[in-house]
């Protein structure tokens, strides 16, 4: 029970972590739970197709498909994630000026959503299908352990849950003129994390072979393993042993999103900051 | 312009291709254990472990030292890349039977 638990519980913090950056990210902007409940929900639909044809999807592309997918969704992810952050730079600055309709707003505000939706579907997709082989291997074997497992599976599912409402809240108790700029930079590292470990799928799947021997190591410090280690790997893409091109893919992630924020809105004054604040 | 960077990476990575490795090692997993498990490698040149399941439930190989994770389905088989490895030790096992589905990569 308890080995089901820890698995079930890493997964779902992995997405929730993620989740709950969204909707800090996205405070204030209208009918922001329909489309990250729609993420969610297409998510798991996603995590069980996805499980279902583990099989069919790896033998794709001469086996690589497993890794060419997960590649592919990441990099979709840092895609929107980086929509998203260029959205709101542009958007601070129009609210600032109130030149907006409250009707352009909304349609604006729904982009930046389907954007998130996205994001959130992808998470959910990508580690719930992990949680569905684990949990359908467990009752395919059947036996007196099974109920106790799936106990320990749904233990593991509040207890992720509630970490990841706490680290929603905690965001929420950031002053609200400083909210978005910390998301902002959530954002820019979840995705340059992303980044990074695209480019890891990409190198298991035969491709990119070069700079790969690891840089440094401080697993003494903070181990892959642990737990800390794990949600700081979903959070910023920590490491214990980045490769070159990891370290490549994660900098030149960070560069492109500051500049092309930059471009849409070159910082002028800092009262840009206030006027972020969500209208709520 | 993001659309335009992904289309230019993903034709760059189409047209490197993948690199291959010569030889695979064959691994087999069966009531949640790898054999063999203990697997030698030579140090600083990439290797590839075949890896068939031959149980009923799918098994994620995984190893953080590695740096793999790697789902194979019930009754199925993958190929597990390993990189260029610096002499040492690199544990791994079965993350949804991690209890017994545990090994080494040993690279001298």
């Amino acid at each position: 029970m308890l080995s089901s638990l820890i698995i079930v519980f890493r997964e779902v913090i992995e997405a929730g972590l993620i989740v709950g950056i969204v909707l800090a990210a996205t405070q204030g902007v209208p009918r922001r739970s329909f489309w990250v409940s729609v993420g969610i929900a297409s998510g798991v639909v996603g995590a069980c197709l996805v499980a279902a044809f583990a099989g069919e999807l790896a033998s794709l592309f001469q086996g690589n498909g497993q890794e060419l997918f997960n590649a592919s969704v990441l990099l979709l992810a840092v895609a929107m994630l980086t929509w998203h952050n260029v959205w709101m730079a542009g958007h601070g600055r129009e609210m600032a000026r109130e030149m907006r309709s409250m009707g352009a707003e909304v349609s604006a505000g729904r982009r930046t959503l389907t954007a998130m939706a996205i994001v959130v579907g992808v998470a959910v997709l990508r580690e719930g299908s992990e949680v569905v082989l684990f949990l359908y291997g467990i009752a395919a074997q059947g036996g007196t352990t099974t109920a106790a497992m799936l106990t320990g599976g749904a233990l593991g599912l509040a207890a992720g849950a509630a970490v990841s409402a706490l680290m929603y809240f905690g965001l929420l108790s950031i002053p609200a003129h400083r909210l978005f700029s910390v998301t902002g930079w959530l954002i820019t590292l979840l995705a340059a994390g992303m980044a990074s470990q695209a480019v890891l799928f990409l190198q298991n799947a035969g491709y990119l072979q070069f700079g790969m021997m690891p840089l440094w190591d401080t697993s003494w410090l903070l181990s892959d393993d642990s737990i800390a280690g794990r949600l700081l790997h979903t959070l910023i893409g920590y490491t214990d042993q980045p490769d070159g091109l990891q370290l490549a893919a994660y900098l030149f992630a960070i560069a492109a999103i500051v500049a092309l924020m930059r471009v849409i809105n070159p910082p002028r004054r800092p009262v840009a900051a206030v006027v972020a604040s969500p209208a709520e | 312009m993001i659309k335009n960077a992904l289309i230019a990476g993903t034709a760059l990575i189409l047209l490197v291709g993948p690199a291959w490795a010569d030889s695979s090692i064959p691994v087999t997993l069966k009531d949640h254990r790898f054999t063999p498990s203990t697997i030698h490698v030579k140090a600083g040149v990439p290797s590839m472990i075949a890896l068939t399941n031959n149980d009923d439930a799918a098994e994620e190989f995984d190893s953080t030292s590695l740096k793999i994770e790697k789902v194979v389905a019930g009754h199925s088989s993958g190929n597990v890349r390993l990189r260029p490895l610096e002499p040492g030790r690199y544990p791994f096992m079965g993350e949804y039977h991690s209890e017994t589905a545990q090994g080494v990569v040993i690279a001298e």
